[in-house]
């Protein structure tokens, strides 16, 4: 099982930058949404009048899925500077890669919740870490995409493109730098330093109940 | 004595590097650090457990060298310690004295003969330094203050001039400097017009980089190289320079002509140098004769 709890009110209003499509991801019954909380959020977004559309679907983790069901929106999207995602880590993954010109934001961090696990028929995986990353590293996950889960930059053990763990596997940090240059959003990168915080999915599942 | 002082002077800094062994006994490495090392160089790298295999400790060695007059620089992974031990093993540092670091991320646990062993990386090369900081501004990574006066150090870090993606290189070198990197070591360059090209867009961070050297001792190495270690390519000029007289190169004599020719090049756009001579330290006084060092 996994929770989604959304991010601050702030930290969602600054992303929401231009034409806004927002995306929710309702149904799967692995995740838990915080549903209410959303659409008062989502009602605020709009009140400035630069939310175009809001979309709601189920499993968005599938990609056929997803193609299909964006399709009869896809002028709004066209047309939208942004795009705001209201789903767990990989469901935010797979429209990140389905729009890959577009700059797609995560609007929840993800966190575990103990019991049975959703099957996620697909090459995104999302760690669960509680803090999630995706909106620094231009929507490719650094804790799965990256074989040391690394959150400030590649190893530099990558040998033309490929990680030195798995020759099969691209360096998902050269995989993040190649989206966010092709964004024109590399500035993303200069963040301060990043250090993971273990303790925190934990804790908020505790504090939870 | 801290590198960082040295730059701040002016010298070209030389540094060499040395494995420590498997096992705990050091009697040859202190004896070839003491004759080959000693004097010819301002500072030697311990690497920590290089490649993941497991050996003798990098700062016991640090200590064993410091006691003989050396000069050690502290290299640190994050691969096999968390924030906790990673933090008291600086502090240890700054309590023999040692007060040189270099910040690596590490090599992934499975490419060494531990394989099995569970990689750690809580931190990287990045929160390394920035952690770093932290304990010289008197508390540790969560904020608790540290008892004392702070430790303070030179703190190095790397970056390879010559990979592939250096665009990439370059970004995350630029996180290294903003977290706190005083002085940068470089993976090994064999193509001058390549590193010349990365010193010119290097600059602009304003802190010094050492050229790095890995002495081409054979074909089958630098063939080897090529196929597997990431940000070094030797051009075919090179090879055939090593192949053309076996003897010649068997002798060490063609490695070293190469190393003292990429030093000579490379010189007047860095500010030192660094070389990994991987059990021919024998050959560096020889090389920074020829280098004019």
């Amino acid at each position: 099982m996994l929770i989604t709890q959304l991010k601050s009110k702030e930290t969602i209003e600054a992303l929401a930058k231009g034409k806004t499509v927002i995306i929710n991801c309702h149904g799967c019954k692995e995740v838990y949404f915080p549903e209410q909380e959303a659409a008062e959020l989502q009602k605020e977004l709009s009140v400035g009048g630069n939310v175009t559309e809001i979309i709601t679907r189920d499993y968005i983790c599938n990609p056929d899925n997803l193609r299909f069901q964006l399709k009869k929106f896809e002028d709004k999207i066209k047309d939208a500077d942004t795009v705001l995602v209201f789903s767990c880590g990989v469901g935010v993954q797979t429209v990140a890669a389905f729009l890959e010109d577009k700059k797609v934001f995560a609007c929840c961090d993800t966190c575990p919740l103990p019991g049975f696990q959703g099957v996620t028929p697909l090459e995104f995986d999302c760690g669960q870490c509680g803090e999630c990353y995706l909106n620094s590293t231009g929507g490719i996950c650094p804790i799965t995409a990256c074989s040391k889960s690394l959150v400030n930059g590649q190893c530099g053990g990558a040998k033309n493109g490929r990680c030195e763990v798995n020759k099969d596997m691209e360096c998902g940090w050269e995989r993040i730098y190649r989206k966010l240059e092709k964004l024109g959003r590399l500035d993303t990168l200069k963040y301060e330093a990043k250090v993971r915080d273990y303790a925190k999915p934990f804790k908020e599942s505790k504090d939870e109940g | 004595m801290m590198l960082t002082e040295l730059f701040q002077r002016g010298e070209f800094v030389v540094t060499a590097e040395v494995g420590p062994p498997k096992g705990y006994h050091i009697e040859h490495l202190l004896h070839e650090a003491e004759t080959y090392l000693k004097g010819h160089v301002h500072a030697v790298n311990v690497t920590d457990n290089q490649s993941s295999v497991m050996r003798l400790g990098s700062l016991a060695t640090c200590k064993a060298l410091k006691d003989k007059g050396l000069n050690p620089i502290f290299q640190m992974t994050c691969r096999d310690r968390n924030r906790i031990g990673l933090q008291s093993d600086i502090l240890s540092a700054a309590l023999f004295g040692i007060d040189n670091l270099l910040c690596l991320t590490g090599d992934h646990t499975t490419l060494g003969d531990n394989p099995q062993a569970k990689p750690v990386f809580d931190l990287d090369s990045v929160s390394l330094l920035h952690m770093l900081k932290k304990l010289e501004s008197g508390e540790d990574m969560a904020g608790n203050p540290l008892e004392g006066e702070p430790p303070k150090f030179a703190k190095g870090a790397v970056v390879s001039p010559c990979s592939d993606s250096v665009d990439v290189q370059l970004a995350k070198m630029e996180a290294k400097v903003r977290a706190g990197a005083e002085y940068f070591q470089t993976q090994a360059v064999y193509e001058p017009e390549k590193f010349i090209k990365f010193m010119e867009k290097a600059k602009q961070f304003g802190v010094p980089v050492q050229l790095g050297i890995v002495i081409p001792k054979n074909v089958g190495m630098v063939k080897y190289m090529n196929a597997n270690v990431a940000g070094i390519s030797v051009p075919d000029s090179m090879i055939a320079e090593l192949q053309a007289d076996k003897e010649k190169t068997k002798a060490g004599i063609t490695g070293v002509e190469i190393s003292a020719r990429l030093i000579k090049e490379c010189k007047p756009y860095c500010q030192g140098v660094h070389i990994m001579a991987l059990g021919w330290e024998s050959k560096i006084p020889d090389i920074l004769a020829k280098a004019g060092l």
